[in-house]
């Protein structure tokens, strides 16, 4: 966010895209640069997730928007997201503010018909020095609440006459307000209804939903999660029906509403009661190394948010809590003040490369500055896994792929003034059991770097496949415990390993006592299989 | 024309959404709208995962509700099940025939289900296609989601030749010949009574 922001005030358009929980990241710079507005064009995308598909909660950028009071613009299909991302850079540099574009996963997750236009090349902008607007001292500051305050007034009534807010009259016994992807359930599920489509939703156009409350007999507003147009439509005492009766929770559907608005009866249809398929570490994931050896020396997980939340559940089940990117840290931290330093003995924070290079370094740095004891585990696949696989600081790579230099998180932690920082390979069992029972005794901080690749990167190259041999098994079903997906059980109880799936980590064959599970190295240049 | 409502659905890993892009590529040469919409999350990590394509004179809603798909096509057995409910009443399944076991299986704390394309069968049409067993035949047994679509379009209004031009431009160039040979075997196919389900 910051850095689009330099490019902005330097006079180019620019913008920064994140998810609901990257705007708290975001929020500090947000709210300021609201008051300093912009030179070339700023657009924040962020996209919400109503039913918290793949996030830690179900917040609602608009009320982040409302809060910081800036403008708001949401599409309803892949076309609008078109359309209106290119409208808000006009509006910002029309309104001199900051706009986001708020999605959902729903919309972000969709494909439909666009319509490219031609690219416009738009001019870049002088930079000009302007200490009133652009340096948030408090006389400057208050003098800009001033514009602020007018900025939206003004919008607000604009918005009256934006084509993105529009009135689709039909028949007027039911009339809806909504906007984004609900808009599209409305259209499904009432198509004879009026609706108000607002394209705009902060600030809401009070002239036009004023006339359009007054046109229909009953009025609904429809928006997934919180009650954000509600209330400001109640406010202004215009009766209506809104979440009493439509959830503040989950994603709609033209079923939901058929059954809110119209009564009609929901389907009875349900599920088979069958087994879940919740998603397991990769084959060859070096997370399910260093947690089956967590697991074995009963050490509780400090945790932090990607892939290695998958250690929470069965059959790993060593990671005790997450909040957000870098709290394994500072809440290892937080613990060892509270409660001693033998508390945390049987503790460890674990953090992925990825993850410390963006929130976990202050945290660290506060543990040496707080004289702290513990033990960090940065979980060091060379990617950010569960993201996509966008490389980072420690890669050597841009994100666009070209060689950069790669920061030594070794160094890094050295540098901090951390003397017991050590690097091991996940998958060497019996280093890693060693390290970790010596540095979690230890009376002071320790790092240790477990490297290994992701299984998923383009450069891992499996170390072959494992192969159980059957007469040798006695069905103890040790190597099934680290839950990888490439092994089943047969109906005779011996294990079997998916040849096509296996990339040789070896994870079982060393949890079993009795040699039954064996590599076959890959032929080189060939696949094993 | 009446809006088409289809659901891909399999393990993560398994390509369902490569699969959607043929379909809704294939929909739009037919001058439809399309929508596709899934939610992958953490699906790349062996989860349950769905894609939903919308295809008519006018889509709207991009999911497809419970109770109002025409096609459900499948990639393994217990997915197929899984999504059995999203199926209209005469709805067709076309089903991969595979198993793989989810992690509550592979650790025993559930079982798979044995009978599953018969209890499917009791209330649905099913086509269980051993499109792994056809795409190794090929040569690559990681086109058997071509050969499945192959399946799927004899239930679809395209002609041979659209498909066959659709995958050539979605597919990645290296891999079109076989994709292609995958549909055509699909396309072709004809459901024999073997079914690997009590293996």
């Amino acid at each position: 966010m910051e850095v689009a922001i330099g490019a902005s005030i330097a006079g180019v358009r620019a913008m920064a895209s994140m998810k609901l929980v990257g705007v708290n990241v975001a929020s500090d710079p947000l709210y300021s640069i609201a008051y300093a507005g912009v030179n070339g064009g700023l657009v924040l995308v962020a996209a919400d997730d109503p039913g918290i598909y793949s996030s830690q909660n179900e917040q609602d950028t608009r009320m982040v928007a409302r809060a910081a009071m800036v403008p708001v613009l949401e599409p309803s299909d892949s076309e609008e997201a078109r359309v209106f991302t290119k409208l808000a850079f006009t509006y910002s540099e029309q309104y001199d503010t900051p706009v986001i574009v708020r999605t959902t996963t729903r919309l972000s997750h969709s494909q439909g018909i666009v319509h490219p236009e031609k690219r416009e090349k738009v001019p870049d902008k002088p930079y000009v020095r302007n200490i009133e607007k652009n340096v948030l001292m408090p006389a400057n500051a208050q003098k800009r609440h001033i514009f602020v305050e007018q900025r939206l007034k003004t919008m607000a009534e604009d918005a009256c006459h934006f084509p993105i807010n529009r009135i689709e009259y039909r028949d007027k016994k039911i009339g809806v307000i909504t906007s984004g992807i609900p808009y599209q359930y409305v259209r499904e599920a009432l198509p004879n209804a009026s609706v108000l489509k607002l394209g705009l939703i902060h600030p809401l156009p009070r002239k036009l939903i004023t006339e359009f409350a007054a046109q229909v007999e009953t009025l609904y507003v429809v928006e997934e999660l919180e009650p954000v147009i509600e209330e400001q439509i109640r406010a202004w005492g215009i009766p209506m029906i809104g979440k009493e009766i439509f959830t503040v929770q989950g994603e709609y559907s033209a079923a939901m509403l058929r059954h809110a608005i119209l009564h009609e009866p929901i389907t009875e249809k349900k599920p088979a009661d069958i087994p879940q398929r919740p998603p397991i570490l990769c084959p060859g994931c070096p997370h399910r190394s260093i947690f089956s050896v967590m697991k074995k020396l009963k050490l509780h997980g400090a945790g932090d948010i990607t892939c290695y939340i998958l250690g929470a559940v069965a059959p790993l089940g060593v990671m005790d809590f997450n909040v957000c990117m870098g709290t394994s840290i500072s809440m290892l931290h937080g613990m060892e003040k509270a409660k001693g330093k033998e508390f945390v003995q049987d503790w460890v924070a674990m953090i992925g490369d990825s993850t410390f290079l963006h929130t976990g370094i202050n945290s660290l740095m506060n543990m040496v500055y707080n004289k702290s004891t513990g033990t960090v585990v940065i979980l060091y696949n060379s990617t950010t896994g569960m993201t996509g696989h966008q490389d980072h600081a420690a890669t050597g790579k841009t994100l666009q792929g070209e060689p950069t230099y790669a920061i030594n998180i070794y160094q890094l932690c050295r540098a901090m003034g951390i003397e017991h920082v050590y690097e091991v390979d996940a998958f060497d069992t019996e280093a890693l059991t060693t390290l970790l029972q010596r540095e979690t005794k230890r009376d002071a901080l320790s790092v240790i770097l477990t490297k290994s690749p992701c299984a998923l990167l383009k450069e891992f190259v499996p170390k072959g496949t494992c192969m159980v041999y059957e007469s040798l098994c006695k069905k103890c079903g040790q190597c099934l415990t680290p839950g990888c997906p490439a092994m089943s059980k047969q109906e005779n109880g011996i294990p079997k390993i998916d040849s096509s799936m296996c990339n040789g980590c070896e994870v079982c064959a060393k949890r079993c006592k009795w040699d039954a599970i064996t590599l076959i190295p890959r032929k080189k240049g060939g696949n094993a299989s | 024309m009446k809006t088409k409502n289809i659901i891909i659905v399999g393990v993560g890993g398994q390509r369902t959404l490569l699969t959607s892009h043929i379909l809704g590529a294939i929909a739009l040469t037919g001058g439809y709208d399309v929508k596709l919409s899934e939610v992958h999350g953490m699906a790349q990590r062996g989860g349950s995962v769905v894609t939903f394509v919308r295809y008519g004179d006018c889509v709207a809603e991009p999911i497809v509700e419970v109770g109002q798909a025409d096609l459900l096509i499948a990639f393994e057995r217990l997915e197929a099940m899984r999504y059995a409910h999203y199926l209209k009443p005469n709805g067709t399944i076309i089903v991969n025939d595979v198993r793989i076991d989810p992690m509550p299986v592979v650790t025993g704390a559930a079982s798979y289900p044995a009978r599953i394309l018969q209890d499917l069968r009791q209330s649905h049409r099913v086509l269980a296609v051993r499109a792994v067993e056809e795409a190794k035949a090929l040569g690559n047994p990681r086109v058997f989601n071509v050969v499945i679509l192959g399946v799927a379009a004899q239930h679809m209004a395209f002609s041979k030749d659209e498909w066959l031009r659709v995958i050539a431009d979605t597919v990645p160039p290296k891999t079109v010949e076989i994709n292609q040979r995958a549909f055509l075997t699909g396309f072709a196919y004809r459901e024999t009574d073997q079914s690997t389900e009590q293996e």
